[in-house]
């Protein structure tokens, strides 16, 4: 308790389901979910791997507080090494399927080898099954999900799965499940399709124990309250979303726009979470028809949207009538500013795409964005686009290249290899914006200083997940701190890096540390799980979290020399804004993050520190 | 009489004066007005203006009475707000 003490061994080549006891001790070392199966995953795969070869593993992973009461107790991630970027990839997402995998009495999935043939996993609480999935190869996530609940005649079933893009190799594949939450970044659905795995069906029924159910109760009711009464998560959240930051981080001047060659976007409010709530000229309908809420989460802040029935791009598309996933801010930024466009209902009708068929909006944006770019410059023809002009701000062009990249074909398969790769083909690989070959999200360093290192040294590539000192640098939480100053950030990446390993370890959403610390955090661990679990614990295993990642990724290949920006963000000032002059100070941050972390001056940790870590 | 743009976001932009567009409007101020002026001016409270930027820097909450505007400055304003 709280795991449930066995997980799932699932050898597609073979055919083979086993059954397998948790290792406890790891369980205590790397609580569960990014840093329990991120052990598993180390342990069992070599760090060179091919990883679209049939040696790669991936592990779909619960945490403990997954299926639990705690507030927004419904996560799961996919572990794998990632094909985008050739990291360790540790893709986190919400919905309903991770509750249903641990109700249905598993920790975790491992997946060896590749199938002869298309299939799909089938779990019914102890009953597990490998099943034909010829039907459904080739068909979209959402034909996909809504056909096995037909097939198993139960609209409760939750299921994970990918699109075409996962099955022809996009890079930056998701695996999507409850048809818009999405496991999104580095390409993890691209590593189901290598292994010609469809989806992952689960109905689970079993509950799921904690050790002391009274104690449990009562502080997670209590810190459920604390979500509640706060401001950010009582209120703007569910409200407004993470949309809301549009116009903040666009006022600060540290919104890429054009392929980062801008910071401040002149129609950031057209994109923006308050234009989504204001009636539409056409319709009189707002964009955004409600929130919603994943598992267990008392904050709400998903976007759930309506499309404009008279914008050009829905009008072939009865589908996209229906309220479905709108954009988050992460997907907004992407496809907006930094491709230039404004068109709030392109945008959407671009998501939607990205959710029905499996692709990273981020990637896919920023990778459009660097198109867009090469087009005009005069690299890229309309000759070679398939005859759309690729100009930024062609609201036209973001929807044709959504749905061909969605699908894997044309033009869309030389975008789905992502942006390095097509810069790099192009003869222009610095105008790829990405760290360790995956794209960056929607904070521009040279303005938030704090987030240059954080995608820098982000295990997984550029990424705003792993360190989001935002919240510090814009927003004041936990504490205020300079966006335009590199003083203290060290530090302050480091302090976040490992709390948010820990956060992810518990199956907890990372949003609730708007209002949460590992302080509170602890508590709900504890009164759940065997072992005793205080916020220093939990510090520690973050830490060691961290450490085995970069472990993984230096025997992988990676050195110091990977833990670096696109020249534009190092060379280039911010041409407006609080920004104006300044570039990226790296340089100024990064000896004394590798000193604070027990690294040595190339990156790597001592061996005391692999000591200290019990590495 | 400096003329400032203020911005009111999320769940501040019902503040605004009807009409507002893109959550702004135009404030007429007189000679030596600070940002603080302007908040109560619109019956903003210290605590309900979490973030307060003056043409994109940050005014924390104990210089806001004595930061001064000037002509075409901008003041955006948030409450406690989140993302990711």
């Amino acid at each position: 308790m709280s795991w449930t003490g066995k997980f799932l061994r699932i050898d597609l080549s073979a055919g083979t389901v086993k059954t397998e006891a948790l290792n406890r001790d790891w369980a205590r070392q790397y609580l569960g979910q990014r840093g329990l199966a991120t052990k598993y995953f180390t342990e069992e795969v070599d760090p060179k791997v091919e990883p679209l070869a049939p040696e790669n593993k991936m592990i779909f992973t619960t945490g403990p507080l997954t299926g639990t009461a705690a507030s927004t107790g419904g996560r799961y991630s996919v572990v794998t090494k990632g094909p985008l970027t050739g990291c360790i990839a540790c893709s986190n997402s919400g919905g309903f399927f991770g509750n249903e995998l641990k109700n249905a009495g598993w920790d975790m999935i491992i997946v060896e080898g590749r199938s002869p043939k298309p299939v799909y996993l089938s779990i019914e609480n102890e009953t597990v099954e490998i099943r034909d999935a010829s039907a459904y190869w080739g068909k979209t996530v959402w034909e996909t999900e809504n056909g096995l609940k037909a097939d198993h005649q139960d609209p409760l079933l939750r299921v994970a799965s990918i699109g075409a893009a996962g099955e022809k190799g996009v890079l930056y594949a998701c695996i999507v499940n409850d048809l818009h939450r999405a496991a999104g970044r580095s390409g993890v659905g691209a590593v189901m399709g290598s292994k010609n795995l469809k989806a992952v069906a689960v109905r689970g029924t079993r509950g799921v124990r904690v050790k002391d159910p009274d104690r449990f109760m009562a502080v997670a009711t209590e810190q459920k309250k604390v979500l509640a009464d706060n401001a950010v998560t009582g209120q703007g959240l569910p409200k407004f979303g993470t949309q809301v930051l549009m116009n903040v981080i666009n006022e600060l001047g540290a919104l890429p726009t054009r392929n980062f060659r801008e910071v401040q976007f002149e129609g950031a409010h057209k994109i923006s979470a308050e234009a989504m709530h204001e009636p539409r000229p056409t319709d009189g309908k707002p964009n955004l028809a409600t929130n919603g809420a994943c598992f267990g989460c008392t904050i709400a802040c998903g976007r759930i949207s309506r499309m404009d029935p008279g914008h050009f791009s829905i009008t072939s598309r009865p589908q996209y009538s229906e309220p479905s996933g709108g954009v988050e801010y992460e997907a907004a930024w992407a496809m907006g500013s930094d491709c230039g466009v404004d068109d709030l209902e392109a945008c959407t009708f671009a998501n939607f795409m990205c959710n029905e068929h499996g692709i990273d909006p981020i990637s896919f944006g920023s990778t459009l964005a660097a198109a867009m770019e090469l087009y005009e410059t005069g690299v890229l023809t309309k000759e070679m686009t398939g005859g759309v002009e690729l100009k930024f701000g062609s609201a036209e062009a973001l929807v044709k290249m959504a749905e061909l990249t969605g699908r894997g074909e044309g033009f869309g398969l030389e975008l789905g290899q992502g942006s390095r790769r097509f810069c790099a083909k192009y003869g222009h690989p610095e105008l790829s914006m990405t760290v360790k070959s995956q794209e960056f999200p929607a904070y521009d360093p040279r303005g938030i200083q704090g987030m240059g290192l954080t995608y820098a040294t982000s295990n997984r590539g550029a990424c705003h997940l792993r360190s989001y000192t935002v919240a510090s640098e814009v927003l004041g939480i936990p504490f205020k701190t300079d966006p335009l100053s590199t003083d203290g950030k060290a530090a302050l990446v480091k302090a976040f890096q490992d709390a948010t390993a820990a956060f992810d370890a518990s199956g907890i959403c990372i949003f609730t540390t708007f209002a949460w610390s590992l302080e509170n955090l602890a508590p709900q661990l504890d009164a759940a799980c065997e072992g005793e679990w205080t916020p220093e614990v939990l510090l520690e295993v973050g830490e060691r979290i961290w450490t085995l990642e970069r472990q993984f990724n230096l025997a992988a290949g990676m050195t110091a020399k990977d833990d670096t920006l696109p020249k534009r963000l190092l060379k280039d000032a911010a041409k407006t804004g609080p920004a104006k002059g300044l570039t990226s100070g790296l340089d100024k941050m990064l000896p004394e993050y590798y000193q604070l972390r027990g690294w040595t001056p190339d990156g790597v940790p001592t061996p005391e520190t692999l000591s200290r870590l019990a590495l | 009489m400096p003329r400032v743009t203020l911005k009111l976001f999320a769940l501040l932009g019902a503040r605004l004066p009807p009409g507002s567009v893109a959550n702004a409007t135009e404030v007429v101020t007189a000679e030596g007005t600070c940002v603080a002026d302007i908040l109560s001016g619109f019956g903003l409270t210290d605590r309900e203006c979490h973030l307060v930027l003056l043409n994109g820097n940050f005014v924390p909450v104990d210089e806001r009475a004595s930061t001064r505007v000037t002509e075409g400055d901008a003041v955006a304003v948030w409450p406690p707000i989140g993302g990711g």
